[in-house]
């Protein structure tokens, strides 16, 4: 058996119950959440130090989804590693729920409530800057959508890391080229992107955000503490996995129907 | 008001070791001693107030107690977002400080007076709302922030506000005090934040019959405290350097009319409200001759019934 065929699995099923969520709930962006979820799998089944059963453990390594509007992939990934049961993802975005459909710090294992775009970024400076100022090992990772890297708070915190050093912050863009209303070039096109981060003088490292091998060694590769800020920059596709959404800016809003749920599910089934 | 707070944040800082300062590339000649005392608590972050008020965020989740300075609009409406979503619905432990209150900083124009951010603030859940009105209550506000591990804001003025209380007076503050200043007679005046001491001098100058009280807490107010307040006098004028709507004026008009609704309040003092009446001013000038222009002044008549 491969190494990475844990986090192969646990991918298939974070997708597999984000559609069951989102399709239940009637709710949105699918896409998102599936463009993430190697990187959520990768992260949290090899590279994370988190406690399940102590989400506060003081030595965790932090984790900020910042497009928090993707958070089904994120619930259902830290149900399936034990944060809390799985039958809870049943309540996602019901009258009463704490699964919001954005991220809520009331769920066992989020830091942070996102859902208003480029917060994270700076909570997750302070973050990893308290780590330096108490000599802590833990790390801090932040999760972006590319999209949301038109709000200029990112860019305010993208010139402080380096400025103060913060080699114990991982970001990860989720480059999956769509945005709200269209493509990411159509609308503001961040390209050169890599260039763009290595001019404010980070660490860029870029990688295809579905493929498990690579995924991990890139995390593992970001460990160094060489004084830089790490960037993942994630290569990945809307919507991937299920291939009648991958790459379809209508599935950043829509609902799966009953058929098209069981024809998602049938061809993540497939080996 | 600004010494007097660096003062006694330094004090604090002393004591506990959590507290931490950061400012928006502003400061100069104020922020110093407490850099040179605590730099590893010291930060300047640069002209950048969302990404400040979201590294206080993080600060404060792991346990600092963060204070963020900078003048009038720029730590509270920049960054009014993430005030409400990071701080205050986090409810972590950040103070956030405005110096230049109302139309302190007067001839440097409407960016820089900060003559809207109670109201906007004083809508967060979570919150605690300060406007000390000389250095003596901002030393005392101080301390209570120091002490709270709630979000806070405090508008303070800039340097060389006169004193209205003993300046040897040390006040302690418990959550939404009201002051009293002067009792006399059946008009009240409330007064939020640095119209402390012309409210006093005019009163004083005048021989005019009316008790002063200083509201350091705009939000929340002690209610049982105010209760008595309006039932102890037939009028009441309000002053404040801010907006009518959405001010202190319209707090207390609130809080009197849930008393009433209550059944706690039979007959109601009239209240007057002296504010900004819904304008920018786009002249120079002093403080003082900002707050003529826009009309926040008592006047002999205000004390007629």
């Amino acid at each position: 058996m491969k190494l990475d065929t844990k986090s192969i699995l646990l991918a298939k099923a974070i997708r597999r119950a984000s559609l069951e969520m989102v399709y239940n709930a009637k709710a949105s962006h699918i896409g998102g959440a599936l463009s993430m979820a190697d990187i959520l799998a990768v992260l949290y089944n090899d590279i994370l130090h988190v406690y399940p059963s102590n989400p506060e453990h003081s030595d965790r390594d932090r984790f900020l989804l910042s497009k928090g509007h993707a958070c089904s992939a994120l619930y259902a990934t830290l149900a399936l590693k034990g944060f809390f049961p799985v039958e809870d993802l049943s309540s996602y975005a019901r009258d009463g729920s704490i699964l919001l459909s954005h991220t809520s710090h009331h769920i066992p294992g989020i830091e942070f409530s996102a859902g208003s775009l480029g917060h994270a970024l700076p909570v997750s400076c302070g973050l990893a800057l308290a780590a330096k100022r108490k000599n802590a090992k833990w790390r801090t990772f932040c999760l972006l959508s590319d999209g949301e890297l038109d709000e200029g708070s990112n860019w305010e915190a993208i010139l402080f890391a380096p400025q103060l050093k913060l080699d114990n912050l991982i970001l990860i863009v989720d480059y999956n080229k769509i945005q709200s209303l269209g493509n990411v070039k159509d609308i503001i096109d961040l390209d050169p992107l890599n260039e763009k981060f290595k001019a404010f003088r980070w660490e860029v490292l870029e990688v295809d955000g579905h493929d498990h091998k690579l995924l991990k060694n890139t995390f593992l590769n970001a460990n160094n503490l060489n004084d830089k800020p790490k960037v993942i920059i994630a290569n990945t596709i809307k919507g991937k996995g299920v291939s009648f959404m991958e790459n379809k800016l209508l599935w950043h809003y829509k609902s799966p129907s009953k058929e098209q749920l069981d024809s998602a599910i049938i061809e993540l089934s497939k080996p | 008001m600004r010494t007097a707070f660096i003062n006694q944040l330094t004090e604090d800082a002393k004591i506990n070791e959590k507290i931490f300062l950061l400012v928006g590339d502003l400061g100069f000649s104020v922020v110093e001693p407490f850099a040179e005392l605590f730099p590893e608590r010291f930060l300047n972050v640069g002209i950048a107030e969302q990404n400040m008020a979201g590294i206080a965020s993080g600060l404060a989740m792991e346990g600092f107690c963060v204070f963020i300075y900078s003048i009038a609009n720029f730590p509270t409406l920049r960054c009014m977002e993430q005030t409400r979503y990071d701080i205050c619905y986090h409810n972590l432990n950040v103070k956030i400080v405005a110096v230049g209150g109302g139309y302190a900083y007067g001839p440097l124009g409407p960016s820089h007076h900060a003559t809207e951010e109670i109201g906007m603030l004083r809508t967060i859940p979570n919150l605690i709302v300060c406007a000390p009105g000389d250095p003596v209550e901002t030393k005392a506000i101080t301390a209570f922030c120091s002490r709270t591990d709630k979000p806070c804001y405090i508008r303070v003025g800039k340097a060389g506000e006169p004193y209205v209380h003993d300046r040897k007076t040390v006040l302690n503050f418990s959550l939404g005090n009201i002051l009293e200043i002067r009792k006399n007679g059946e008009i009240a005046v409330f007064v939020m934040g640095a119209m402390l001491k012309y409210v006093t001098d005019f009163i004083n100058q005048n021989e005019i019959e009316s008790s002063i009280y200083s509201f350091p807490f705009i939000k929340p107010i002690n209610k049982t405290q105010l209760l008595k307040l309006f039932k102890s006098y037939k009028k009441i004028i309000t002053i404040e350097e801010h907006q009518a709507s959405c001010g202190f004026g319209s707090a207390i008009l609130e809080l009197m009319n849930d008393l009433l609704e209550e059944g706690n309040l039979d007959s109601p003092p009239m209240i007057k409200r002296i504010a900004i009446h819904d304008k920018f001013y786009s002249v120079a000038g002093s403080q003082e001759y900002l707050r003529k222009l826009a009309k926040i002044e008592l006047s002999e008549n205000d004390f007629k019934f």
